[in-house]
């Protein structure tokens, strides 16, 4: 991206409370950071590893009811927070290391047996998780003194985090561990013949992945300031592996781009338009059957056919 | 001494026999080559031997240490480095790129989830020799997608010299290509220098039969005929297997 | 103890449905490796056409059989205007089945409301039947029947008929089946609406026990799952096997492990995928 658009967009993005319209859409653009970080954590594995978790929402989940819980039982946020990263990361060691035993289909009908698990457990444990009726966090956290309890507040710190889950994300893409995993995903058996530890990559991946998710759990909890079954449902893993694959998987911009489609029509849309799902599953039928490459991918494709087009003519006479 | 040994290697599917009780030993710095009829359980040998197959029984030695149990990704450590049949690299990468990757399978750098690859020059310098060495530097910034055949073949080669192997399995290297690129890739196969064993899988007779020194005819899974080239070519058995006489 | 035999009726009735549903499931995804997240809507939505057959006049078993019907023609446009344009991506295909599970979802959402909707046991196998002293649901020890006379029918077409030869060739190597001259297109699109039908079918005749509601499709596509990881892919012994084993644990479940219900119900699946990753009976591995 060059230099000036960057410099524009963190612009725009930093003063967003500001020019947005009210506190209503401060949280929305907030919404959209936090599931931006989630879609980036699933791109690691779904994008840069070729392997479909339809079970993230379990992880999501862990971190969000972990934070509240332990907050609750009367741990400070900051013991409460570390604690569900803990435990977040744990979940996902066990998450790799029962889904690895598989690839591709396998893989994915694994996760989504571990997330449903969790959903159970969520839904049905009441007297760990209050089934139902969810558990509440009383109070945001209050990082270094600061004060989270406004939108524009809580808006400005999330982005800071979105921050530094993107720069996370670009480094390990960069990183020969980044091309490592590519790797495996391309051609596994190639890989392992160059002396790669195929397993051990994506094991790593999956910690990797599970941690920036548990960073998008924790925020949520932070935001919503209530946690429900609802969170780990698999209708949520649908969403975010939705958001990866709208926006286009294997890039950092897609998934960024996915979540903010997701949630605006999620929210903003679903005042005038009544049936969201219906619309939701509707374009994401609609990207599959036309851009099987995905929105970002998909676009791109388009504006260069675009190009490509409106050059001909000068190219005829430049010869 | 000898480089690479395999003993009494079986191995069955099923009710298919693919490797019936093959044995050989390949000196080190040997020429070998691996021919006979399409399904006489050549590619199945390599596999074998660099561990993506199991054997029913029997074992693989490199260099007199026992690898039979050694997991495929650390045979590549032992200094085992192979070839395709059919040409699996990263169609979506450069060919700079790819070479790369053959190099880090060997570092520990490909465990480093911090550092910017582009920014390990030694590496890359290393991988653009490679490619250099082969005819293709000034491509190297070029997609694969965007390479013909002939010239993915040589990547593959590249990569296999580039992790510098004790013993190189070259499976096929000339399928597919025309005669001038034929001949291209065996001046190169000629230019390897002798610390690197190299045993080839080859259907075309006129290169390989030129390159190798000692040959191994298979069929059904079986050694039937082993020996120098003159050898193997007077045998009547050796006619036997191709004219099925 | 009557509570417990009430519980084992229960389970195998339940289990019968199970079968039904993964049936359909399992031999679509051994013959064309799509996990369909479709499959639980063809359940729901089956069971709402039956209701809505059931208000127009037409008797149980006649709806039950328009239900399974309607799913089939389904699943037959579904496979042939929709999946087989993706013919090979299997990623694209499961998350189509995803996105038309969110759909269907929502549309039935919009026809029938948010109210679940009970329906009533069909004449003639309403009420108790008194054998050994206990009371059991006639209703009940009727679906179980239904599901095993049509898991022999299912044997009996798959062992016996080319059909089920072409289906079996498929499921173990559907590569060499087309260049044996399968017209395995055909084949998909048939094996889909089978599996939609036998779905749809199961909706309604699941109704009277479990009524139909917003979110039947959710809670039946994971327990399909689960039979056909324990069970194994494309075995219709390990549909049956899973269907009776999962129809137990869910019954069971809750009445001796309260909390931990839902974990006891995927705990076999679990260990089935670390110790034995084809399943019970299955051919191939995951």
């Amino acid at each position: 991206m060059r230099r000036s658009a960057l410099a524009l967009t963190v612009l725009a993005l930093v003063t967003l409370p500001y020019w947005i319209g009210g506190p209503y859409y401060t949280n929305i653009a907030s919404q959209i950071l936090i599931w931006a970080i989630f879609a980036l954590g699933l791109n690691v594995l779904v994008g840069y590893g070729g392997l479909v978790s339809l079970g993230h929402a379990g992880l999501f989940g862990t971190a969000s009811y972990a934070a509240a819980w332990l907050v609750a039982a009367g741990a400070g946020q900051l013991a409460g927070g570390l604690g569900a990263l803990a435990l977040t990361l744990l979940m996902s060691a066990l998450y790799a290391a029962l889904a690895l035993r598989a690839t591709g289909i396998g893989f994915l009908m694994i996760t989504l047996a571990l997330g449903q698990i969790l959903w159970g457990i969520a839904y049905r444990w009441i007297s760990l998780t209050n089934g139902d009726n969810g558990i509440n966090l009383s109070t945001r956290p209050m990082p270094l003194g600061w004060s989270l309890a406004t939108p524009g507040a809580f808006y400005i710190a999330t982005l800071v985090v979105f921050g530094l889950a993107v720069s996370a994300m670009a480094s390990f893409v960069a990183s020969p561990f980044g091309a490592s995993l590519r790797g495996t995903r391309d051609q596994p058996r190639r890989m392992t013949a160059l002396g790669y530890d195929v397993w051990l990559i994506r094991f790593l991946a999956f910690l990797f992945s599970g941690f920036w998710t548990g960073i998008a759990g924790l925020l949520f909890c932070y935001y919503n300031q209530f946690v429900s079954p609802h969170l780990v449902a698999l209708s949520s893993s649908a969403e975010v592996l939705l958001m990866v694959i709208s926006g286009g998987s294997g890039t950092l911009l897609g998934p960024i781009a996915g979540a903010a489609l997701v949630v605006i029509m999620k929210n903003v849309a679903s005042a005038y338009i009544e049936r969201w799902n219906l619309v939701l599953g509707a374009i994401f039928v609609a990207i599959i059957v036309l851009m099987p490459e995905g929105l970002v991918p998909g676009s791109q494709r388009i504006w260069r056919w675009a190009w490509r087009v409106r050059d001909l003519p000068t190219a005829e006479i430049a010869r | 001494m000898i480089a690479l040994e395999a003993r009494a290697l079986s191995k069955s599917f099923g009710g298919l026999r693919v490797s019936a009780d093959v044995s050989f030993a390949i000196e080190a710095g040997e020429r070998r080559l691996i021919i006979g009829p399409n399904g006489a359980g050549k590619t199945t040998l390599f596999n074998l031997i660099t561990g993506e197959l199991k054997p029913d029984s029997g074992s693989v030695h490199l260099f007199g240490r026992d690898i039979t149990a050694v997991p495929s990704m650390r045979r590549a450590h032992h200094g085992l480095a192979r070839t395709y049949q059919i040409i699996t690299l990263f169609p979506k990468d450069t060919l700079l790129h790819n070479v790369t990757l053959a190099l880090l399978g060997a570092s520990p750098l490909r465990w480093n989830p911090m550092v910017r690859l582009a920014n390990q020059l030694a590496v890359l310098r290393q991988a653009r020799e490679a490619l250099t060495r082969v005819g293709l530097g000034n491509l190297a910034d070029r997609p694969l997608g965007e390479t013909s055949y002939g010239e993915r073949r040589r990547v593959e080669i590249a990569m296999a010299l580039a992790q510098r192997p004790k013993v190189l399995l070259l499976d096929e290297p000339l399928a597919g290509l025309s005669i001038p690129e034929r001949h291209e890739v065996r001046d190169l196969l000629l230019a390897i220098p002798r610390d690197t064993t190299i045993v080839m899988i080859e259907h075309d007779m006129d290169v390989a039969l030129d390159f190798a020194e000692r040959i191994t005819l298979l069929h059904f899974g079986e050694v039937i005929v082993e020996g120098t080239r003159a050898e193997v070519v007077g045998d009547p058995r050796t006619r036997e297997v191709y004219l099925g006489a | 103890m009557s509570q417990w035999v009430v519980l084992a009726v229960n389970s195998i009735s339940f289990g019968g449905l199970l079968f039904l549903l993964s049936a359909g499931f399992s031999l679509i995804f051994g013959l064309m490796r799509i996990p369909n997240l479709t499959h639980g809507s063809f359940f729901m939505l089956g069971a709402y056409i039956g209701v809505t057959a059931l208000r127009l006049g037409l008797d149980f078993w006649s709806a039950a059989l328009l239900s399974g019907l309607a799913m089939a023609a389904l699943g037959g446009m579904i496979e042939r205007f929709l999946l087989r344009r993706l013919q090979g991506q299997e990623l694209p295909q499961v998350l189509l089945t995803l996105g038309l599970s969110f759909m269907i979802a929502d549309l039935s959402l919009m026809e029938w409301t948010g109210d679940p909707i009970s329906v009533n046991t069909p004449a003639g196998l309403r009420g108790v039947m008194p054998v050994l002293g206990f009371g059991f649901r006639i209703y009940r020890l009727a679906i179980a029947l239904i599901a095993v006379a049509i898991a022999a029918g299912l044997w009996v077409m798959l062992d016996w008929t080319r059909l089920g030869a072409m289906i079996r060739a498929g499921v173990d190597d559907a590569p060499i089946a087309r260049v044996m001259g399968i017209r395995v297109s055909r084949l998909f699109t048939t094996v889909f609406c089978l599996g939609a039908g036998l779905a749809g079918f199961a909706g309604m005749l699941g109704a009277p026990i479990l009524s139909v509601y917003p979110g039947l499709d959710a809670d039946m596509l994971p327990l399909a799952l689960i039979v056909v990881i324990l069970g194994g892919t494309g075995s219709l012994l390990g549909a049956l096997a899973g269907s009776f084993i999962i129809g137990i644990l869910y019954n069971f479940g809750p009445a001796l492990f309260p909390e931990l219900a839902y974990v006891v119900l995927f705990l076999p699946m679990l260990l089935v995928l670390v110790l034995r990753p084809q399943g019970l009976f299955g051919r191939q591995s995951l």
